[in-house]
């Protein structure tokens, strides 16, 4: 089956009249003479070029109505280097690795910049080397999603993979993750996963591993040493303390965030500092006692899709509220100003959605500090119409706590107890 | 023995780098100015990462085997979160992307419609991305050189690298938009090589939208003999009267070591593991600094012999071209100094004991070589692999694929193996550009007039020929032409203080680099005001570029040339006629000559040549009468 990827039009056209498809190595002339390796085509792009790989190794198009002659030459045979073995040294803890997609775990087609996962514990420490000394890693492969793709579903497939593995011998778990909702899949296994006895450290990587200069090789070498050392259960995300390829900041995976888009240390601790920090072989901790709240591992792998995060913003429209209500929705977490307010105007929206029972819970859109619904009017009007202050829950952290809080439970009311419920170190109270 | 470029077969390929004048970088608004201080300061590692046929590039390998951490340095307003590779690159230079255009039609070139930004790894450190960001933009063209027709093979749209600082890489230069411009292979011959690259570089400075001054042109040139086996790429020539003295000694090496090649396969030497001894027990009493050095450090010293090869190392076919060179050359590379080879040996305070020992301890004879080096621990292995790799692809491909770099004094030094073709893949983060006809019409029309057109310009503001040539060639052009809008100086003396007088102090050995376009401009005005004479010029130029004056006042200051007025100019002359009234009665007049030398060492810089000579001829008549 001829490959056309990306082509379509005049030079897909030129394409099959010639019996060329992408990979060949072709002759054209258009005003000079051209050899190269004809190359796929983006998707956004138009039919009325042909990309080819010149032998200098840059890429160029040349327009379709320019070319006056397209030809098959014989193609230089391409060897692919082998996979050197992992190698495996006794006495080792062993690990396991998950990978679900992202930067991190995947590895570009150097012809066609295309990021592909990657798959085996063989290919992973071909590219980390450095990890075969740390631990012996056994690697299975989840699926393979962009961060923004990933859906609750994912989080239960997660869950449930690492609740298989409570009483293995791995002495830790490494989930790679895309970075972009990562803090979101960290807070959901801490809560269903509470009380796993093993650490589950979460990696992912701000710039891609095609590049000498990736945070990928030293998030995942820290993450690694984290998940054999370290005995401290919990759900960290590890990744780049600072700009400099020095320390790996593991934060606490309910009070972690993504506070910049692309810089390596874009992931903060908010209110307080990382749970613990790698630096080269020495783990230094933080966190002051244990991260889990409950007693021994009891998973509770589910969850209800149907809370809705609000941003509360001067001018928003309270029949969107209205219109959770009517959709029979679970919960509503507010994302309200300051110490914890929405404006007046939201007050009957709020009063019909508690009335039909749908837990409310404030957080603040302030990132930093606790919600205090007492100081002011607007909170203590709040607090009378039924809304439940998170103290210092993170709002994205508090969304996910309710769709699994929902999973669990039946009413709005023990919801509510759930919600106040200490889990995971999600907040002070 | 005497080398001829034509007997050799020598042909010559240029790469000019030539940095934009677009007042920004490629993918950011920062703009290209030195800052005054770095209080960024950050470390990475870079790692080499396997290329499209999943093999590792050579170049990148052989970088990350010398294993080091690099350390970034950052100063306001001339990088951002782009240079530190921490941001995705912002929107391409809109002015970079016409002028390389217009630089593509001026050469002939033949522009491709869809241009694909690249990246191509270099790990060396001078990238915080671990890559060049580089564009093709058009292949093919030509220009004339002397009535001969020199073709041109590519023409590129890239960033320029970090630049190296004490204590790091500086980013200022780093994403400064460079052209790239690759001429085809010609035949070298004495004085055209420079020619050639002498037309190029007036091409791009005719678009009056390139950057002048030192650093901001540099040049690489490929050199291929006859008999060789494939091209050498020479990075890194910075000055223009380097270029063919450079090329000499590329070739001459490159046709030395098939010589040295012949010489190693007639040995019949092949290396083996047990060559290869830790001597360090050996060497612990002797006499040598280096050696004893080296033991202080804890290093430990490693010798490997190499049977029937007495002679190899320290032959020497054309001046500076030698095996014992080549070695270490590459054992600097790992930072290592203290590398010596048998046939300059007993030297260096190994005396001829010490040579007796350590051919019995390595089994070797007279006829054998052996080479000698301190190493730090753990490193033995990878210095004395990539030496022995290095001898047997002498011996194997007779001239070993590398990248040089030119030194100093005109000769090349090993840099790195050759980049392959697993080094360069696609900039994902930046969509392909779709060069439309319309917009190369537009570029085709803005392309400046010839060099000569200019230089007629630069000559009606009344120069000679030659001298507008040299202020066309010369890193001074815009601000000659500013001067003579904004002065009433004379053009021919403010064009001979930029061409003459400070090449003159060049070659005395002092640094254009620190006299700044502001501190010349600076001084033409002072000129200008009547401050100083004219005679001040070359002094202050002399003591700012000596070093020893920081700024143009400083200069003054130092050296005492604030112009005096009359009154004061009178008395002095005055006095000095007094003292030799003796001279003056008996030469009459004629005694102007002696007392004007004497005037003049006394004065120089306070006033002019012609007003000390017009008070002290009416001294001397005053006196006389």
């Amino acid at each position: 089956m001829p490959d056309y990827k990306g082509y379509s039009g005049g030079s897909l056209r030129l394409l099959q009249d010639n019996g060329i498809s992408v990979g060949d190595q072709v002759r054209i002339a258009a005003d000079g003479e051209y050899s190269g390796i004809v190359m796929p085509r983006y998707e956004h792009s138009d039919g009325s070029h042909v990309t080819i790989k010149l032998e200098n190794g840059y890429n160029v198009g040349l327009a379709v109505s320019r070319i006056s002659s397209i030809r098959k030459t014989d193609m230089p045979s391409m060897t692919h280097a082998e996979e050197a073995p992992a190698e495996k040294r006794a006495g080792l803890p062993k690990v396991l690795l998950l990978s679900t997609g992202g930067t991190i775990a995947s590895r570009v087609d150097y012809r066609t910049g295309a990021v592909t996962p990657v798959l085996t514990a063989e290919q992973l420490n071909a590219s980390v080397p450095e990890l075969a000394s740390i631990a012996e890693i056994d690697a299975r492969m989840l699926f393979s999603e962009y961060s923004e793709n990933m859906t609750p579903a994912n989080w239960l497939r997660i869950a449930e993979e690492i609740a298989g593995e409570a009483d293995s011998e791995y002495a830790g778990v490494i989930v790679a993750h895309g970075t972009d909702t990562m803090h979101y899949t960290s807070s959901f296994l801490s809560f269903a996963l509470a009380g796993f006895p093993r650490p589950i450290v979460m990696v992912g990587a701000q710039r891609s591993s095609d590049r000498a200069s990736s945070d990928a090789a030293l998030n995942i070498i820290g993450a690694a040493r984290l998940a054999a050392r370290c005995s401290q259960p919990g759900v960290y995300v590890a990744m780049h303390q600072d700009s400099n390829d020095g320390a790996i900041a593991c934060h606490a995976g309910t009070r972690v965030r993504k506070n910049h888009t692309s810089r390596r240390d874009a992931f903060e601790t908010i209110g307080g500092k990382p749970a613990f920090v790698v630096t080269g072989e020495s783990i230094m901790r933080n966190m002051q006692g244990g991260y889990y709240q409950t007693e021994g591992f009891w998973p509770r792998i589910r969850l209800d899709e149907r809370v809705a995060l609000v941003k509360y913003h001067p001018g928003y429209d309270p029949a969107w509220v209205d219109r959770m209500t009517d959709g029979k929705y679970r919960g509503i977490i507010f994302e309200g100003t300051g110490l914890g307010h929405v404006g007046n105007t939201m007050y009957d929206a709020i009063g019909r959605a508690a009335e039909s029972g749908i837990f409310l819970g404030m957080t603040s859109q302030c990132i930093r500090g606790r919600v205090r619904m007492t100081v002011y009017e607007s909170g203590r009007d709040l607090l009378d119409l039924g809304i439940t202050p998170l103290d210092d829950m993170i709002p994205e952290v508090a969304l996910v706590k309710a769709m699994w809080a929902a999973g669990c439970t039946r009413d709005a009311e023990s919801m509510r107890g759930v919600m106040l419920e200490k889990v995971a170190s999600e907040a002070s109270f | 023995m005497e080398f001829s470029l034509r007997d050799a077969g020598v042909r010559v390929g240029l790469e000019i780098h030539q940095q934009l004048d677009t007042g920004r970088k490629l993918f950011c608004k920062c703009a290209p100015a030195d800052p005054e201080e770095h209080p960024v300061r950050f470390q990475r590692v870079l790692r080499a990462s396997r290329g499209e046929t999943g093999r590792y590039d050579a170049a990148a390998l052989f970088e990350e085997s010398k294993a080091r951490t690099v350390t970034y340095l950052a100063g306001p307003g001339s990088s951002c979160l782009v240079e530190r590779d921490e941001e995705p690159p912002h929107d391409l230079d809109p002015d970079a992307r016409q002028l390389i255009l217009m630089i593509s039609c001026m050469l002939h070139s033949r522009v491709f419609e869809e241009v694909y930004p690249m990246r191509k790894t270099v790990v060396d450190g001078s990238n915080t991305s671990g890559f060049q960001r580089t564009m093709l933009v058009a292949q093919g063209g030509h220009f004339e050189v002397g009535g001969r027709r020199i073709g041109i093979q590519s023409v590129c749209l890239e960033e320029d690298a970090a630049k190296i600082l004490d204590g790091g890489y500086g980013l200022e230069r780093l994403g400064v938009p460079l052209a790239e411009i690759a001429t085809e292979p010609f035949a070298a011959e004495r004085g055209f090589t420079r020619e050639v690259a002498q037309g190029l570089g007036r091409i791009l400075r005719s678009t009056k939208r390139v950057r002048r001054g030192l650093g901001t042109i540099r040049q690489d040139v490929n050199v291929s003999i006859r008999d060789g086996n494939g091209v050498i790429e020479v990075k890194g020539v910075q000055q223009l009267d380097m270029l063919e003295k450079i090329v000499e000694f590329e070739a001459a090496r490159q046709t030395g070591m098939l010589d040295v090649s012949r010489r190693i396969k007639e040995s019949g030497w092949v290396h083996d593991a047990g060559d290869r001894i830790n001597i360090t027990e050996i060497l612990a009493g002797c006499g040598s600094k280096v050696v004893a050095r080296a033991l202080e450090k804890g290093h430990e010293i490693w010798a490997v012999s190499f049977g029937s090869m007495a002679g190899i190392f320290g032959y020497t076919p054309y001046e500076g071209v030698r095996l014992g060179r080549e070695v270490a050359w590459l054992a600097k590379l790992f930072g290592i100094g203290g590398i010596f080879h048998s046939d300059e040996l007993p030297g260096y305070g190994i005396t001829e004991a010490d040579v007796g020992r350590i051919r019995k301890r390595l089994k070797c004879g007279t006829g054998d070589a052996f080479i000698v080096s301190a190493v730090p621990g753990g490193m033995a292995d990878a210095l004395l692999d990539a030496i022995v790799g290095r001898i047997e692809s002498v011996r194997d491909d007779g001239i070993p694929a590398d990248t040089r770099l030119a030194t100093q004094d005109g000769q090349t030094a090993f840099l790195r193996p050759k980049p392959g073709a697993a080094r360069m893949y696609p900039e994902t983060d930046i969509p392909p550009l779709y060069i439309a006809p319309e917009e190369l019409g537009e570029a085709r029309d803005m392309a400046p007039k010839s060099w000569d057109d200019s230089v007629r310009e630069l000559q009606e503001l009344g120069i000679s020929a030659q001298l507008a040539e040299q202020v066309y060639d010369s890193r001074h052009a815009d601000l000659f032409l500013d001067t003579v809008r904004d002065t009433n100086v004379s053009p021919a003396f403010i064009a001979s203080a930029l061409c003459y007088t400070i090449t003159s102090l060049e070659r005395d050995g002092l640094d254009s680099g620190r006299l700044s376009d502001e501190m010349a401009s600076e001084t033409f005005g002072l000129l200008d005001s009547g401050r100083i004479s004219k005679e001040s010029v070359e002094i202050i130029f002399r003591e700012i570029m000596a070093g020893k004056s920081r700024t143009v006042q400083e200069a003054i200051d130092n050296a005492s040339l604030q112009a005096m007025d009359s009154p004061e100019l009178r008395r002095i002359i005055g006095s000095l006629v007094e003292d030799h009234m003796d001279l003056v009665r008996s030469q009459g007049e004629r005694a102007i000559g002696p007392l004007m030398g004497m005037a003049m060492g006394k004065l120089r810089g306070k006033a002019s040549g012609q007003t000390i000579n017009d008070m002290l001829s009416k001294a001397i008549r005053d006196g006389l009468e």
